[in-house]
């Protein structure tokens, strides 16, 4: 599909004012933009003459998306809709069959499979509203949204036969990614309909723990100090915590919709402390997944050892995925190690130590541990007892 | 040690010989236009000129060209399509729009957004920064001009509150406050290629404050505010010019008149800069008279405040005598703006503008206009008109 896709691509550019290779060329220009600036001037001037195109240079601008970087896609996407504005002022015809064939190619972009949508809803809106139901298993994300807020409103619009609304409500959720989406199918199921939903199963949230704290983080200095745990783990090791107190490994599990270890909760609201949570994660293979974390106090993580991110803000804010990492899982056990930082501050929304962490891949689909074990029932939550 | 001097910029020249408002509260972040004529002296139903739909919400101000308007704007799914509009001022027509995806992190406080940043411009350029610290460059005709993603250059510089501050030109250089609780620091940029001019590591706390142009004889001089303080810095190359360190609001932004500088710092605290390099001397200080949200106004003897109860206080700006004070129809996100009248325009979160006349012995609201929708922002003025934005739409407000 994607040799099929190239050789569209080459077809169309030989109908360009732009020689094909000279387009090849400007493109590049634009897929060379790099860090703290590097290649904007000559990425301007490519600009400039790409946007002098014609209706027929888009698709290659599209097709030029492909493994673009995030800075690429938007001097790109800027080219398309600057060229598409032009384009229609002057009355020109409008590629759609060659945007819909490209939007109709999961090979292509995500992104630049949504642009074409974005372009044809414009130039054939009933035509494209067509193809939307079909988008529902799409693997570019904001297709998928499309296909699944129509499902919604279809949901919704049965809620008077509730198996019928069950069902579409149930394949809008089988099939949502967006966070958004998903909290409301769920209320619509549980509220509406009086159905279970495994919210935490669904996002792909891990439930259980190990955790162990409190380490000092006076004057927030247990942000950067080193603690056993990160050195190495061992469940059974008993560790000089804050004030020369014994602190051991503990379980942990979390029965919250969103899979918030919170904790608070084994060891009662504490200020100027460290604490760490351990898990693993069973992995079928080796596969490139997202670890996608919430947290309002500072925080560091570790995939097997490596530590991929710190960040030393407090209390502003936590949403669902909030930070997004993108790692490789190796086939079976992997380990993950998160620290958690609580500060000095007093107010009453300083209060919260904790985190949520999912693994899900790339469009926010759930990618669960093969030893996944049923999501904790609520009188589970926040046992506490020693790591055996 | 004197200064060095700083050759000021043909474009910055012409542009503000076209009376243009290019950047937060107008000419050097003040808020005040001396040279805006024939502004509305009331404001009524009749003096709505137009008004049009935006595609997303933004706390930004317009940026006025010649006959161009341009505002930013943040939609869809956690406000991660950022948007820069171009609308001719004069019909509201919308002339072009350059939508991107934004590259860093778009998490913010719901009342705020990723548009809260107001563009610059020097006047050829528009320079938009949104809190997911994507700082895009696009020429008057929505050319793309330049582009940086500042947090895949500098991962841990957010806030997840959201970011506000907005950037300012100061001869060639685009100077911008990227501060925060992790990654913070402040930035010049080369206003042709985007690339970094000069970056200075800035004090590890969450700021919303915006930099000012201060000038000093003949030179420019930009203002960083902080919780620290306010460090004065040479625009081209980010040296230290001053420093006044007793600690100033991360909220309210400081505003220049002259050579002096009205920060806000334990109330209100009022420096006068010197052109030898000397530390900054407090003229005087004030701190009863704390500014809420909304940043001080000084116009020509006076300076005004307004505090967090929308209680609006006049003081003489050679002593802090206090002249008056009323009671405005708040609350407040944005900051007042005024022209050449003596009249004072701000509108408050309920979308209520108000007009104070700033004539009397005392200050009195001659006109209010509810315009009906969220106004976070502070409203922009061009030849004889208001430009303001809500979360929904976009008015210019004038003389019928």
């Amino acid at each position: 599909m994607k040799l099929f896709s190239l050789l569209s691509t080459l077809v169309i550019a030989l109908t360009l004012p732009l020689h094909a290779a000279d387009l090849s060329e400007q493109l590049a220009k634009l897929n060379a933009v790099g860090p703290e600036g590097k290649g904007n001037p000559e990425a301007a001037t490519a600009w400039n003459e790409i946007t002098q195109g014609n209706a027929a240079t888009i698709l290659p601008v599209l097709t030029a998306m492909d493994g673009a970087s995030p800075l690429s896609m938007n001097w790109l996407r800027t080219a398309a809709e600057a060229i598409l504005e032009k384009e229609k002022k002057a009355g020109s015809t409008l590629p759609s069959e060659e945007l819909q064939a490209f939007l109709l190619n999961r090979e292509n972009d995500p992104q630049a499979r949504y642009l074409a949508y974005d372009f044809l809803s414009g130039i054939n809106p009933d035509e494209t509203a067509a193809l939307v139901p079909d988008m529902v298993d799409d693997p570019s994300p904001p297709l998928r949204r499309v296909a699944v807020a129509a499902l919604i409103a279809q949901g919704r619009s049965q809620l008077e036969t509730p198996e019928k609304a069950a069902t579409t409500l149930q394949a809008a959720l089988d099939a949502a990614r967006d966070v958004d989406q998903i909290d409301e199918i769920a209320k619509l199921l549980r509220e509406d309909l009086q159905k279970s939903v495994d919210l935490p199963t669904q996002f792909g949230f891990l439930m259980r723990w190990h955790l162990i704290a409190p380490f000092d983080n006076t004057d927030r200095e247990g942000f950067d100090r080193v603690y056993p745990p990160e050195e190495k783990v061992d469940l059974n090791a008993v560790h000089e915590g804050k004030d020369g107190k014994e602190v051991r490994w503990e379980t942990y599990a979390t029965s919250d919709d969103y899979g918030m270890v919170d904790f608070n909760q084994p060891f009662s609201p504490l200020k100027q402390v460290v604490g760490y949570a351990y898990t693993e994660f069973q992995s079928e293979g080796e596969q490139q997944v997202e670890l996608r974390l919430g947290c309002k106090n500072a925080w560091k993580i570790w995939l097997n050892g490596e530590l991929l991110f710190g960040r030393d803000e407090y209390h502003r804010g936590i949403r669902i995925d909030q930070y997004v990492l993108p790692v490789t899982l190796k086939p079976g056990r992997n380990t993950i190690l998160v620290k958690a930082c609580q500060n000095e501050q007093e107010q009453d929304w300083t209060v919260q130590w904790e985190f949520q962490l999912r693994v899900c891949d790339s469009t926010g689909a759930a990618v669960l541990s093969t030893d996944r074990q049923p999501t904790p029932e609520p009188e589970e939550k926040a046992r506490r007892r020693s790591a055996e | 040690m004197r200064f060095p001097i700083f050759c000021l910029s043909i474009l910055a020249v012409a542009s503000t010989a076209r009376a243009d408002w290019l950047n937060f509260r107008g000419p050097q972040g003040s808020g005040y236009a001396k040279e805006m004529q024939s502004l509305p002296r009331s404001l009524s139903d009749e003096s709505i000129s137009w008004k049009v739909p935006l595609p997303g919400r933004g706390l930004s101000s317009p940026v006025i060209v010649g006959d161009k308007l341009f505002v930013t704007a943040a939609s869809g799914p956690e406000q991660k399509q950022l948007h820069i509009l171009c609308f001719d001022r004069n019909s509201g027509e919308p002339l072009w729009e350059r939508r991107f995806w934004a590259t860093g992190r778009t998490m913010s406080h719901k009342k705020t957004s990723v548009a809260a940043p107001t563009p610059a411009s020097d006047g050829d350029r528009i320079y938009a920064l949104y809190s997911s610290n994507d700082l895009v460059c696009v020429d008057l005709d929505g050319n793309l001009v330049w582009m940086r993603g500042l947090t895949l250059d500098y991962p841990n510089a957010s806030n997840s509150l959201g970011m506000a501050s907005s950037p300012i030109i100061a001869g060639d250089t685009l100077v911008a406050q990227i501060e925060n609780d992790s990654e913070s620091f402040a930035a010049g940029f080369d206003l042709l290629t985007g690339e970094n001019k000069w970056k200075l590591d800035r004090p590890k706390a969450a700021n919303w404050t915006s930099p000012t142009v201060l000038k000093v004889g003949d030179d420019e001089v930009v203002a960083l505010q902080s919780s620290k303080g306010v460090l004065g810095v040479v625009p081209a190359t980010g040296s230290s010019i001053f420093n006044f360190g007793k600690g100033a609001s991360t909220i309210p932004s400081s505003v220049a008149s002259g050579n002096r500088l009205y920060v806000p710092s334990n109330g209100l605290t009022v420096l006068t800069i010197k052109d030898d390099g000397s530390e900054p001397a407090e003229v005087w200080n004030e701190s009863t008279q704390r500014p809420g949200t909304a940043s001080p106004l000084v116009i020509e003897d006076t300076v005004y405040l307004l505090n967090n109860a929308g209680v609006l206080t006049a003081s003489n700006i050679d002593t802090g005598e206090r002249l008056w004070r009323i009671r405005l129809n708040g609350p407040f996100s944005g900051s007042p703006v005024a022209g050449s009248d003596p009249f004072l325009y701000i509108f408050n979160e309920a979308g209520i503008g108000q007009v104070v006349d700033l004539t009397g012995d005392e200050g009195s609201i001659v006109s209010e206009l509810d315009l009906g929708e969220t106004i976070l922002s502070t409203a922009s003025l061009s030849d004889g008109a208001i430009y303001v934005r809500s979360d929904n739409s976009l008015w210019k407000l004038a003389n019928p």
